[in-house]
């Protein structure tokens, strides 16, 4: 069959070009058949392939000293110290949580934690990153994610630490939903899912495959538009009951050495599993029989089988003669687990139904086949600019100050993470609400610090920009608790890069995300890129490049919070504040705008700040440190004082030119922390600031129950909280 | 002293429970898997948190049907310790062993947060190293916690003394703000009438170590040890 003969209308279907057909044929030397072509058009959808971002990805650092495991493999890993390695990743789940919110965001966790299981590692704690459109209109995303979310989390017994959420018009009908999961295993048992040793067998354990799912991959693929919702059946139901299990059972076989590989079974199912597995072994293929597999429903054909996304269930490559031992485990949980087929040597993934074959592409056309597509970027019309002169000046502070904690992207978020078990394990030690959050390692001193940051409107105004302010503040939400930053994964969300202006922001965004993580030093080692997030090309979303990022404490006790603790403690702030209104909260909550340049931020001085505190820390001479970002100085400040429970009397705030008041309390210059002392360690907290050439100032004097500029105005915590915690939800 | 934590498919707290007994307390611990024939002579049995069989039917529905509860119910009849926590409380009153049911929030929501418990019986083996109307700081997190019973097993429990402890403010006030999950009585955990089954909803094993946030859980394990010695297992 030339690519004439064939109906445009099947290419459709499985999401595949004409060209990209043109291309199968010449590989295959003849025209691929229905299942052939239904496990291309998912392997080779933007979702699997990375067609259109590959080769923009390959210029992101993903090497360092601590890299054990960078991007390729289900999840990035790191060493932390003390023979453990941390196993991280984030990942997308937009397009299903957007018509169908619950299963959508209850499956997006499911299928990350499955990601950690395959490295091996024991998950160990959540997070989300989250974008909705404004309240109320979003409330029916809003309460579904956050159910899903808590639902799938909640019953399989990982904790939710930490993530954010936020609001935007752009978000309105294409929520972000990113789920981040941190796992822990010994170095030395450290996993990958790798399909050797010829003859070795395939072991499918897990749920029944059934018809959900099919072509959910490609789904992820488009935009959303008007019939969308007629797409539900591709959105999978969560079982994470089933899930618990198959971690537990998973956990086990770290007793036996008959086990190679472990691979989840995710977007596109058994065909991406198998492929990727072999993909990783040079000249491996794959032999499998869709006959053997344990169906929940008759009439499945091997088309089904093959692209069915039935959640809960994982790929395991079994040294041949032990299956029986390997089985015995899965059956202590009251899995169901068969033998599916096993590993060759000829490069081909085979599919037979009993006798007969159904299919055979080689693994290289699955896996590295799709053409990569050279798109073309053009920088849209400029974003509307801010002439500061036209900004009226800040009138009365503290109305200002409850009005900010009160907007949907300031306020507290203790709403939504009480929904979530966030203390199952024992390890929790610096809980949600703060900056990152801190679990101890259990048998060692080590605190793990994890955060997810993006400030998308920032990425709307300067996608280059942008990107660094995302890596730069994830890294000092890390340093706030006095953990060193280690390593990232990333998000990437963005809008159809078809569009000239849309590949130009992913162009942007990359290069921001890799300047700054080269001169922070932080390994990108896994990562997740999610496209054609606008609505019927009518509502693009802001380029999010969600960060993830993880840090080490070596002595948790040393961990530092956000709250202010002990009246009498000096307030000072952390670094150089500029007339940094740009792209604020300050000016979207005060004058309805969204404009102007981001903050500028140089990475060198981002660096030497990190250097101080993590010294002062190290020293024993901070009492708690907060990363002052969205909302200002002032917003961090009341942030303080509302989770410590203690005001701050300060003497009048006298900007010296050019700074401008409403910058210099409500601006949004990066770099910047709000630390406490005690008046004893003030003199060489003062000579290790010097000394890194770093700017502190004195804020004030923490006590009482205000916050209070001396003769400018006062602020009672009580009217913060209620302004702050009239919930989001 | 030998403690058994059961574990059940979905169960979550089992090795909270154990890390608190082993390394915190440094008693013996052993783990009891839901199929088991006998409880391995552990002089006290903890049923831990978490989402027993997927808890898809009702909370504890199936659990109570466990080869191992048929032991476990033996063993509370004969006196032993029977210590159902969170997920652990609900199938207690599944099987029978305590009285009364646990049902959804009032808020319709999981809530996972610190609550104040006013302690309202220090005679028990759980409750021995505390003060009478002691309050204690103890975390819950669960989607069905509020406790329910009709109106002549609630006073029932009342008169008999058997509600142990209750969401309270910080002052120790049993008032409805305090109130978590619309609790009837404000009731947070009870027990047999015999005084050794105690079945309640918030986590004592997640207060254990100041690292955490806290150490009033740690009272009720050493409740359990120093009270071990009186309880007679016939």
């Amino acid at each position: 069959m030339t690519v004439d003969q064939i109906d445009e209308k099947r290419l459709r279907e499985v999401a595949l070009t004409p060209d990209e057909y043109r291309v199968i044929v010449e590989q295959l030397k003849r025209a691929p058949n229905e299942v052939e072509l239904g496990m291309l058009g998912v392997l080779w959808s933007e979702h699997c392939s990375y067609k259109t971002s590959k080769a923009l990805l390959r210029r992101l650092p993903s090497s360092g000293a601590a890299v054990l495991q960078g991007p390729g493999e289900n999840a990035g890993a790191v060493d932390i110290g003390e023979g453990w390695a941390a196993v991280f990743k984030i990942e997308s789940h937009n397009h299903p949580s957007a018509i169908e919110p619950y299963q959508g965001a209850a499956t997006g966790v499911g299928g990350i934690i499955r990601d950690i299981i395959a490295m091996g590692a024991r998950p160990i704690a959540l997070l989300d990153s989250l974008r909705f459109g404004p309240l109320p209109a979003s409330r029916h995303h809003v309460n579904g994610v956050v159910a899903g979310i808590g639902g799938y989390g909640n019953c399989i017994g990982i904790p939710t630490v930490a993530g954010e959420v936020y609001f935007e018009d752009c978000y309105a009908q294409n929520p972000l939903v990113n789920a981040m999961c941190v796992g822990l295993v010994p170095v030395h048992r450290l996993m990958r899912a790798r399909a050797e040793g010829t003859g070795n067998s395939l072991l499918l354990v897990g749920a029944d495959t059934g018809r959900d799912g099919i072509h959910g991959a490609s789904f992820a693929s488009v935009e959303l538009d008007e019939n969308s919702s007629e797409r539900r059946p591709a959105v999978q139901v969560g079982n994470p009951f089933l899930e618990k299990c198959l971690l537990e059972a998973c956990m086990d076989l770290a007793h036996t050495d008959a086990v190679v590989a472990i691979q989840d079974l995710g977007a596109a199912g058994l065909t991406s599993s198998v492929a990727e597995c072999a993909g990783r072994v040079a000249g491996a293929g794959a032999r499998i029989d869709v006959s053997r597999v344990p169906r929940r429903e008759r009439g499945m054909t091997p088309y089904h089988v093959m692209l069915s996304e039935s959640q809960e269930r994982m790929l395991v490559v079994v040294q041949r003669g032990r299956e029986a031992e390997v089985e015995s485990i899965f059956r202590a949980w009251d899995l169901t687990s068969a033998v599916i087929g096993e590993v060759t040597d000829d490069g081909c993934l085979t599919v037979v139904d009993e006798q007969h074959e159904v299919a055979r592409l080689p693994v290289g056309l699955l896996t590295e086949g799709a053409p990569l597509r050279r798109l073309h970027g053009v920088a849209p019309a400029p974003r509307p600019t801010l002439d500061l002169d036209h900004v009226p000046p800040v009138v009365d502070p503290a109305a200002v100050l409850l009005r900010m904690l009160a907007s949907p992207n300031l306020s507290s978020r203790r709403g939504i993470f009480r929904r979530y078990d966030h203390m199952v394990g024992d390890s929790t030690v610096v809980p949600p609400g703060g900056d990152a959050a801190v679990l101890r390692i259990k048998g060692t001193r080590l605190g793990l610090a994890m955060t997810t940051d993006c400030n998308s409107r920032y990425c709307h105004l300067d996608p280059h920009l942008g990107a660094q302010l995302a890596v730069a503040e994830a890294a000092r939400n890390i340093v706030a608790t006095g953990a060193q930053p280690l390593a990232v994964t990333d998000c990437l969300n963005l809008a159809n890069p078809d569009r000239p202006e849309v590949f130009w922001e992913l162009e942007e965004t990359i290069a921001g995300l890799a300047q700054a993580c080269r001169v922070l030093e932080l390994p990108i080692v896994s990562g997740n890129v999610s496209l054609y997030n606008d609505a019927s090309g009518k509502s693009a979303i802001y380029p999010t490049p969600v960060i993830g990022m993880i840090g080490v404490l070596e002595d948790y006790g040393r961990r530092l919070e956000a709250g202010l603790r002990h009246e009498g403690d000096f307030v000072l702030l952390v670094g150089s504040s500029h007339n940094d209104l740009g792209g604020s909260e300050y000016l979207k909550v005060e004058h309805g705008r969204v404009a102007g340049r981001p903050p500028a931020l140089d990475l060198a001085r981002e660096r030497a700040v990190h250097k101080l505190m993590l010294a002062a820390a190290g020293a024993g001479l901070l009492r708690s440190a907060h990363d002052c970002s969205d909302g200002g100085m002032l917003v961090a400040l009341a942030e303080c004082c509302m989770l410590g429970g203690i005001g701050v009397r300060c003497p009048p705030m006298q900007p010296e030119a050019p700074i401008r008041m409403d910058a210099a309390l409500f601006g949004e210059s990066p770099s910047r922390f709000i630390v406490s002392v005690t008046s004893r360690a003030m003199p060489e907290m003062q000579t290790l600031a010097r000394r890194h050439h770093v700017e502190i100032s004195l804020l004030g004097l923490a006590g009482g129950d205000v916050i209070e500029f001396e003769g400018q105005f006062r602020v009672s915590l009580a009217d913060m909280r209620q302004a702050w915690e009239g919930d989001v939800t | 002293m030998k403690f058994g934590v059961l574990v059940f498919p979905g169960t979550w707290s089992d090795r909270d429970c154990g890390w608190v007994i082993d390394q915190v307390l440094g008693e013996q611990l052993t783990y009891l898997w839901h199929k088991d024939a006998d409880l391995k002579g552990c002089d006290c049995v903890i049923l831990p948190g978490g989402f027993a069989y997927g808890d898809y039917l009702r909370t504890g529905a199936i659990a109570r049907f466990a080869p191992v509860m048929e032991k476990v119910g033996e063993f509370a009849d004969r006196g032993g310790l029977v210590w159902g926590i969170c997920n652990g409380f609900q199938i207690l009153c599944e099987a029978g062993l305590l009285p009364g049911a646990l049902i959804r929030n009032a808020s319709l929501e999981f809530r996972c947060q610190w609550t104040n418990l006013s302690v309202e019986r220090v005679d028990l083996a759980y409750t021995s190293q505390c003060e009478e109307r002691e309050v204690i700081r103890v975390p819950i997190s669960h989607g069905e916690g509020s406790y329910f019973a009709d109106p002549a097993t609630l006073s029932r429990l009342e008169q008999n003394g058997q509600v142990v402890f209750r969401y309270c403010d910080d002052g120790g006030r049993v008032v409805p703000s305090a109130n978590p999950n619309g609790s009837l009585h404000n009731i947070a955990g009870i027990v047999n009438k015999r005084g050794n089954v105690l079945g309640m909803m918030p986590h004592p094993e997640r207060c254990s170590e100041p690292e955490l946030g806290g150490t009033d859980g740690l009272k009720l394990f050493r409740s359990v040890v120093e009270s071990a010695a009186r309880v007679m297992v016939s």
